[in-house]
């Protein structure tokens, strides 16, 4: 399993009803499944990814998340989790809203574009910074709304979304140290799991 | 190649009576149908095929091997075909009501001696599904590996899971909706009025009249076809060609889309029972399962312990993908296991007859899953 994606199994409860937002080949809730009896649905629009879902055994729904999310009621999930998907949504305010709105429990993860690595591309190159988490060029990204660790939380503040909790991580997943004390610099991936209001207990 | 598949049809006959919905009851009824493939030890490898409105039990292979056309889904049906009967026992059948070899207007009603005619009662999705249960008790088939269904037929398949939740292991809807539209109703209200007001009909007593209501028939066809196809289709498949290429020498039939509709109408009326299209028509409008739970679809589904597959196609503008949407939602809502997808076509409704790539993909891809399941 991705190491990305068992960072994410470790914080969903047994049994939780679970909306994977751009699912992917649903690898996240074929383990979910497995191992946490969840009641999971993926969104997909990629036929590969559909096809890859069913001889999976994923409940993989073809729907367009730009399209909006209002089929879904409100707290009708206990989590939705939004994995390398939001910079590249039409309006990620939108999505946020809409996700916490769907369950007051949501993990989302994006690569941070203030990484060392793409300010000294920028820096040198003078070019949109190309990477290994960011392989695409600015013209054939599908990631539009590419951000940074700082920006992300900047925008949480704004729409009084919480943050429970981050976990910052290198380009393999791994945690290390500096990372935990320059995170927006050294971190290559962030995992935040965010909620409308402060769970009790944590923080 | 052409003798590939080779089929009988059978005969299942049930003799008690048979209540109705309507408050009606048949004392007995027959069922024409075929199958395809073996049935395994467990009898756990059955597929059961339910047919659309105009619909009948021949769905793959040839009764003949000089037969001109196999039967109407064999593109689906067949060894190595998404629905492979290599690893499915595949039954089809006509649907009570049909005119094919079932009980319907066409057959003798035991009790009078005489055709039923327009006396025929009427039958709905669930009396279909009770009927289906009795000769799936006779195949020896407790729980169908997979239902399978196209447009009325995805209706029966919704029916089936929330009928006999234990007899369905996989309900693949195709092309459905949970309920007809206003519109829908429309629509088929126009086809059977231009039946019974061509005076051919006589009050649906044509046979011992013997007239036949090719006209109306015909016309109702051809209102059908419309809605089965999308405007961008059928600007492809016709777009304004005159069949003269001059409007000087135009005849009757100019254009190539009336020469089609007109064509498909004829044929239609040579084949198919008047009163079996009301009946039909009629089946479809009443269906409405979520009726008896306050509208609500998901607390219907609820009931339902099938894992669902749903299909629409981009350019159905008879049952549009957004009603495949809300079927979806209700067993999301009542958590059921669920996939779904949208396949591209630009060849409306009648998509899902035809051997789409990416639909067969789908359809294919999670049979396969299915039949790995035992």
């Amino acid at each position: 399993m991705r190491a990305d994606l068992s960072i994410i199994a470790k914080q969903i409860e047994h049994g939780a009803r679970v909306l994977d937002l751009g699912c992917g080949e649903g690898e996240l809730l074929a383990w979910l499944q497995e191992n946490r009896a969840v009641n999971g649905y993926g969104l997909d629009i990629d036929p590969n990814n559909i096809n890859a879902c069913i001889s999976r055994g994923v409940n993989v729904l073809e729907q367009d998340l730009n399209l909006g999310l209002g089929n879904f009621p409100d707290d009708s999930f206990d989590t939705v989790v939004m994995t390398e998907t939001i910079q590249a949504v039409a309006d990620p305010v939108l999505m946020l809203r809409e996700m916490l709105r769907i369950a007051n429990n949501c993990v989302v993860s994006f690569p941070n574009f203030a990484n060392w690595r793409c300010r000294m591309y920028l820096a040198s190159q003078g070019t949109m910074p190309m990477a290994g988490h960011l392989p695409n060029r600015w013209f054939d990204t599908p990631n539009i709304h590419l951000c940074s660790f700082k920006d992300f939380e900047e925008l949480c503040k704004e729409l009084n979304i919480v943050i429970n909790e981050r976990f910052v991580v290198d380009a393999n997943h791994k945690q290390r140290p500096m990372m935990n004390r320059f995170p927006n610099f050294f971190g290559v991936t962030a995992f935040y799991r965010l909620t409308r209001t402060t769970t009790a207990g944590k923080n | 190649m052409k003798a590939d598949l080779l089929v009988t049809p059978q005969q299942f006959v049930w003799e008690e009576t048979f209540e109705l919905r309507s408050g009606d009851q048949l004392e007995g009824f027959e069922l024409i149908y075929e199958t395809y493939g073996e049935l395994n030890a467990s009898a756990s490898n059955a597929v059961l095929i339910c047919h659309a409105l105009s619909g009948n039990h021949h769905a793959a292979g040839r009764h003949a091997a000089d037969d001109t056309k196999p039967g109407w889904w064999d593109s689906a049906i067949g060894p190595g075909k998404p629905i492979d009967t290599n690893r499915f026992y595949v039954v089809s059948l006509n649907n009570l009501g049909g005119c094919h070899g079932s009980s319907g207007p066409l057959s003798t009603n035991p009790v009078t001696g005489n055709p039923y005619g327009p006396s025929f009662p009427t039958v709905t999705v669930s009396d279909w599904v009770r009927s289906q249960a009795l000769l799936a008790d006779h195949l020896g088939v407790e729980t169908f590996a997979a239902i399978i269904g196209g447009s009325l037929g995805g209706m029966q398949v919704l029916q089936w899971s929330i009928d006999f939740p234990q007899r369905v292991a996989h309900a693949v809807v195709i092309a459905a909706a949970p309920k007809l539209s206003a519109q829908n109703i429309a629509f088929n209200e126009i086809a059977r009025h231009a039946i019974t007001s061509d005076p051919e009909f006589q009050d649906g007593n044509y046979r011992t009249q013997n007239t036949n209501p090719d006209h109306g028939l015909g016309i109702a066809r051809m209102i059908g076809h419309v809605t089965y196809l999308s405007a961008n289709g059928m600007g492809t498949k016709f777009g304004r060609e005159l069949k003269s290429g001059d409007i000087t020498s135009a005849t009757d039939v100019e254009f190539q889309v009336e020469s089609y509709l007109q064509y498909q109408g004829a044929n239609f009326a040579k084949t198919f029972d008047a009163n079996t299209y009301i009946r039909m028509t009629h089946a479809l409008d009443y269906f409405d399962p979520a009726q008896d739970n306050n509208d609500n679809l998901a607390a219907t589904l609820a009931k339902a312990t099938a894992q669902f597959l749903v299909i629409s196609f981009s350019s159905d503008w008879r049952f549009s993908p957004a009603r495949s949407a809300e079927i979806v939602d209700g067993l999301v809502e009542a958590k059921k296991n669920v996939v779904s997808a949208c396949i591209e076509s630009e060849h409306g409704h009648d998509s899902f007859l035809l051997p789409i790539e990416r639909y067969f993909e789908v359809l294919g891809g999670y049979l396969k899953r299915v039949g790995a399941e035992k």
